[in-house]
């Protein structure tokens, strides 16, 4: 008898325990310290060199968690229980939590070296006037090949995807948007398009491109494209930085007429306490070294003109990671859709995938 | 008398919270959550959505086809390896063999199948030498199920194993005497005696694989598409958690189904001889 009330006991202990142990990791650990900043980052989006710098510098401490997508962060910041004082979404990932009231503005006067930033670069339709956020990284969505089975004149434009050459040789990257988003542009169309019929039209033509996909997949493809798996693949620039670095075969191509445009932010959630810290960081990672440090280490495009005079030559002039005022003109930044409409381009998708001949 | 039911009553109180905090409550929420469209409003659309939609009724046919078939090959392989297990010398050797790859994470399984099927990999490079490669083996439905199958592959012989130990061997001795074929002592009397065994690593093995995920993506290249893909897309994507719910329940009664089907039925009376 007395054995079982101790297990009874235990396994209760055991569920308030699980409860409070979450809250813990939610809360994230010495949260509360006033010399603490909480930053919500993408995973491995940072130089560790970097934090550790600013630690020394400013004598505060950054506590960092990761995400890897912009949904499960969102859902972190509006369900409560997290401290985060510092996050980095994507463009339409701040409208939408600027749209829900989740974001705190910007203080400029508190900002230094604001001009650091391109113009191309600021004031972009997503956050007008960057009321909210400051850009992080930005790039690019492309056509990533292997030079010994394809040649950069073969993949000028999304539609030569569809060239029978390429049976069973492209990989995708497992995106909704972005991949529904190039057959939109193949088309002629918007990448923001939320007519069901063009959308239809869009899945019906990348329904066509079945007999040449060989995966979609997700990481997965750095290291399918790194190990000479297929021929082409459509990813993210800095995805294709980072094959491109471990095999020499593999280049980077963004179609002339145009691709999307992505953005990661600096956001402060409502949830943040220690402004100073944030203002602190803001402004280190503004300063151009830094700036230039960070982009070497991750390999995206950096919105920070100062920092990109600071960067090897043939990086900052590489076309393809930092292409000219034309293709960024004809390339389109993703707006927040409705829910409704996100569930459409993701059960289009998902008939995509499942479309078989 | 009363303190003894008192003492028994008990006994299920661990048990028993165990089962609603762990299982039953959350198979409550999940129920809960399905009946609430994207807005947050009451409805029961999704599952008119579910049951209209020829994707997800696709879907449902591709993943217990898929769950079918790994089931199948498990069997097939798993009940002949039972049987010889049975006779073979240092048994506890051979079993532990046999249940040693589950100490190992499936993502690292998953991976290690990657490099082997891969356009460079062993199986390729084999094949090489007689100059048919290089073929292309990830990303198609062989390759998914002969992964799953492999993974599957303990808890389907365990069961079954354990089912032919219980078996009286004197039963096997008096058919063979009694003038049975080989055949017919084996459809007669061993596959029936080992039945609930088979069952057993039915259930274990086809439940599981009716939503694998991580493998449709890394082995089948999402060219094999169940019904995991969906929720988790639901869940992380679409943010649709209702829709998402959907299907888990979807899934909960498929489970239910089969559970019924494979279950021991109790016969009242057991037959005399």
């Amino acid at each position: 008898m007395k054995r079982l009330i101790s297990m009874a006991v235990a396994i209760l202990a055991v569920a308030l325990g699980l409860a409070f142990w979450s809250q813990d990791l939610q809360r994230s650990q010495g949260a509360t310290g006033s010399n603490t900043l909480n930053f919500a980052n993408w995973g491995d989006y940072i130089d560790p060199a970097l934090i550790k710098k600013f630690q020394k510098e400013t004598g505060y401490h950054v506590n960092m968690e990761t995400f890897d997508s912009n949904e499960a962060m969102y859902t972190k910041i509006q369900q409560g229980g997290t401290s985060y004082d510092l996050t980095v979404p994507s463009e339409y990932m701040v409208e939408k939590m600027a749209e829900d009231k989740l974001l705190i503005p910007l203080d400029k006067s508190k900002l230094k070296g604001l001009s650091n930033y391109g113009a191309s670069f600021m004031n972009q339709s997503f956050d007008p006037g960057n009321k909210y956020s400051l850009p992080y990284f930005w790039g690019t969505l492309g056509i990533v090949y292997n030079d010994k089975f394809a040649k950069a004149s073969e993949l000028q434009h999304w539609n030569d995807l569809w060239n029978p050459r390429w049976k069973g040789n492209i990989m995708l990257i497992d995106s909704a948007r972005d991949i529904l988003g190039f057959s939109l542009v193949s088309l002629g169309k918007s990448m923001n398009t939320t007519n069901p019929t063009t959308l239809a039209l869009a899945k019906a033509k990348l329904d066509q491109l079945s007999p040449n996909v060989k995966a979609v997949v997700a990481d997965e493809i750095k290291m399918y494209m790194a190990d000479n798996e297929a021929a082409v693949a459509v990813d993210w620039s800095g995805e294709a930085a980072d094959m491109m670095a471990s095999n020499s075969h593999l280049h980077y191509i963004v179609p002339s007429e145009g691709s999307n445009l992505w953005f990661d932010n600096f956001v402060i959630p409502k949830t943040a306490k220690n402004f100073k810290a944030i203002y602190a960081f803001l402004n280190f990672m503004t300063d151009p070294k830094n700036a230039a440090q960070n982009a070497d280490y991750v390999g995206y495009s950096t919105p920070n003109d100062a920092a990109k005079k600071l960067l090897p030559k043939d990086v900052r002039n590489d076309k393809n990671f930092y292409p000219g005022k034309d293709v960024l003109d004809r390339s389109e930044v993703y707006r927040n859709l409705a829910p409704k409409t996100v569930g459409l381009y993701n059960d289009l998708f998902l008939e995509f995938k499942m479309y078989r001949r | 008398m009363k303190k003894n039911t008192a003492t028994s009553l008990a006994f299920y109180v661990p048990y028993a919270l165990w089962i609603v905090l762990f299982v039953i409550a959350p198979v409550i929420l999940i129920i809960y959550q399905s009946f609430f469209d994207i807005d947050g409003h009451f409805t029961l659309d999704n599952y008119a959505t579910y049951f209209q939609s020829g994707t997800y009724i696709m879907m449902t046919i591709n993943s217990v086809w898929y769950a079918f078939l790994i089931t199948l090959v498990t069997l097939v392989i798993s009940y002949p390896a039972a049987y010889l297990l049975h006779y073979a010398k240092h048994k506890e050797l051979w079993l532990l063999l046999i249940i040693l790859p589950t100490w190992i994470n499936l993502l690292l399984k998953a991976y290690a199948f990657i490099g082997i099927f891969s356009q460079d990999g062993g199986v390729n490079n084999f094949l090489g030498l007689f100059g048919i490669a290089p073929k292309q083996i990830l990303f198609t439905d062989f390759s998914f199920i002969f992964v799953a199958s492999y993974i599957e592959i303990p808890f389907m012989i365990l069961p079954i194993f354990n089912g032919i130990e219980e078996l009286d061997e004197g039963y096997v001795n008096a058919s063979r005497d009694l003038g049975a074929k080989w055949s017919q002592t084996f459809t007669h009397v061993i596959l029936p005696l080992t039945m609930s065994g088979v069952k057993a690593g039915v259930q274990a093995v086809f439940i599981p694989s009716l939503s694998l995920f991580m493998l449709t993506r890394l082995i089948g290249g999402n060219r094999v598409i169940t019904l995991g893909t969906a929720i988790e897309e639901h869940f992380l994507t679409t943010m649709n958690w209702g829709m998402g719910s959907t299907i888990g329940v979807v899934l909960i009664v498929a489970m239910f189904i089969i559970m019924f089907l494979t279950g021991e039925r109790r016969k009242k009376g057991a037959k005399r001889a």
